[in-house]
């Protein structure tokens, strides 16, 4: 799977609450909620965003609640895919949970600046940032992992077992 | 092995555990609140038609209640047809609600030993109890309404040691905020914080809640303190057929266990301790912070709402006035917590002092209702977070700290040390 788009770029301790307030946690479609989404950290973003955009952040990215709100709200905002130096652990779960593309990289979350183009190829474990021509390498997923991503979250996984 | 390994090895069936690896554990008791069960509800309905075992459900309507409006009435309708569809009997209805955190335990259903999920950061609450208890999205728990199970990734385990005995006015919140503010908000991230040493034999129950309510502020999966004497006479209380099914239980990590880390924390000379914005890892002794001024104080919570944390505030503040420039909102986090302080006199303390006191509700912790604060404000409060925005506007500020420290600082209308008071 290959993933291309334009970068965001957060820094650490990027919580849930930032991500979507509780405010607007009346609503759980996705589309309503990123219309929010970010909005208490960079206010343009919810207009700005566009689709296949991809987040970069730094370390415990979605600390903070439970909510899979935050997840809905970006999706629904529209972004592709989050790479971070490390994600918070319900955040983790809830993106593998839902099939939101996540990538924990120290090293490409750090090179990577907002605005630049890049190019990741999932299956190659491969980041391409074509803005600087610098290429970074994914760590592949624990095996678990990977059957839940593959059949594209947990309930559809919970059929085959 | 460590606590939280032997509670998934016999709720995984597999004898030895290792940290890291993966395992489907079946699940005592789950549960979810009024923003994480709809769109738990919502996913499980494309999967399934029938909840695996209802009696391992509880459906806690605690966030956004007395409904604020009318999307959040439409939430808890939907949580209310789907228990009685599903026959869910643990839905909880106002003037029976409370928050769940502290209503649960309360309960009787919460014991040592259980595999407990909720769709709600702060179910690490219940670790207190020598439980595993950690919290989890909504698709997890739509899961665990479909099979009964979760995923984990068995966690490393912090080691906390606690050493000294505590001087007047420092309890549970003092010694969970100095610990995140030494570990850092990921300082314990994916692993247990599993807690030990000759201090636990002085912190009561509500303390220990207050801890492992906390373990989440410093990215732990979960906190977990071993039963003693102390959590069977609360065992005691609140189900004892369960202590008198379990004569002589014990959780001992034994001699063996592999710690990724040991952590020497002496208590004994830390003052009461306050969060500044915009961490709980942001931590202060309340000597270094006595010139903050303050527009609200909120004394309740999961953190902080139990009988205990109220006796205490309604100790500082008898015969005290709020402060003419703050507001003081106590919220009794059950209706039992509230009878009980309604009983003892605490309540009335509150309202003479210029308090108001409002139904059991997570309320402002979150920005939701009942006392959010608007551009600019400063507030102290007992509950758990002090993100940016995290109790209303994205320019207001939030300290965290004990009840001793919150109604200290109400009564003076800065913050302030609860001996400088009474």
């Amino acid at each position: 799977m290959k993933i291309k788009g334009n970068c965001w770029k957060f820094g650490d301790n990027i919580n849930t609450d930032l991500i979507i307030p509780a405010r607007y946690m009346t609503a759980y479609s996705a589309e309503e909620l990123g219309r929010h989404c970010m909005e208490d950290a960079d206010p343009e973003f919810p207009t700005k965003v566009r689709p296949g955009d991809i987040i970069v952040a730094g370390e415990n990215f979605g600390c903070g609640s439970s909510r899979e709100h935050a997840v809905l709200a970006l999706k629904g905002a529209g972004v592709a895919l989050v790479i971070a130096r490390s994600f918070a652990r319900i955040f983790f779960r809830n993106a593998i949970n839902t099939g939101l593309p996540i990538i924990e990289s120290p090293e490409a979350a750090s090179a990577i600046e907002a605005g630049d183009d890049i190019e990741v190829d999932l299956s190659a474990g491969r980041i391409d940032n074509q803005t600087t021509g610098e290429q970074y390498t994914i760590a592949e997923f624990p095996e678990f992992l990977t059957q839940i991503i593959e059949k594209g979250g947990l309930l559809p996984w919970a059929k085959t077992l | 092995m460590t606590l939280s390994e032997q509670i998934l090895s016999a709720r995984s069936g597999q004898e030895r555990l290792r940290p890291g690896q993966f395992i489907l554990v079946d699940v005592d008791l789950g549960f979810a609140n009024d923003l994480t069960a709809p769109p738990a509800i919502k996913e499980f309905r494309k999967y399934g038609s029938q909840v695996f075992d209802p009696g391992r459900v509880a459906l806690v309507p605690d966030h956004f209640t007395p409904c604020k409006d009318i999307e959040s009435a439409e939430l808890v309708k939907l949580m209310r047809n789907f228990a009685h569809e599903q026959g869910i009997e643990r839905f909880y209805e106002i003037g029976r609600v409370g928050v769940e955190h502290v209503l649960l335990p309360d309960a009787g259903l919460i014991t040592p030993g259980m595999v407990v999920i909720g769709a709600d950061s702060h179910t690490c609450t219940h670790g207190a109890l020598g439980a595993f208890a950690t919290g989890v999205g909504s698709t997890d728990f739509a899961f665990f309404l479909l099979t009964g199970k979760a995923w984990f990734r068995v966690p490393e385990s912090i080691r906390v040691l606690l050493s000294g005995r505590l001087q007047s006015w420092v309890g549970g919140k003092d010694i969970v905020l100095y610990l995140i503010s030494r570990l850092g908000v990921d300082g314990a991230r994916y692993q247990t914080l599993e807690f030990a040493g000759e201090t636990l034999a002085q912190l009561s129950m509500d303390d220990r809640f207050t801890i492992c309510n906390m373990a989440i502020e410093a990215g732990a999966k979960n906190g977990i303190i071993p039963p003693d004497n102390v959590t069977m006479e609360y065992l005691y209380q609140v189900n004892p057929d369960w202590v008198n099914r379990h004569p002589g239980f014990a959780l001992d990590p034994g001699k063996k266990a592999v710690y990724s880390r040991e952590m020497k924390l002496d208590v004994s000379k830390l003052e009461p301790y306050v969060a500044a914005p915009d961490l709980p890892s942001n931590g202060h002794p309340v000597s270094e912070l006595k010139e903050v001024k303050l527009d609200q104080v909120v004394i309740g919570s999961c953190t902080n709402g139990r009988l205990s944390d109220l006796k205490t505030a309604a100790s500082v503040i008898k015969g005290r006035k709020v402060s003419s420039g703050t507001r003081l909102i106590v919220i009794p986090a059950t209706q039992d917590v509230f009878r009980q302080a309604m009983a003892a006199g605490y309540l009335d303390t509150f309202v003479e002092s210029g308090a108001v006191v409002t139904t059991p509700t997570c309320g402002p912790c979150l920005g939701g209702h009942t006392g959010v604060l608007a551009e600019g404000e400063v507030g102290l409060s007992t509950t758990n977070r002090n993100f940016v925005g995290r109790m209303g506007h994205p320019k207001s500020r939030l300290y965290l700290s004990s009840p001793a420290v919150a109604a200290a600082s109400a009564v003076t209308g800065r913050i302030t040390h609860p001996s400088e008071v009474v």
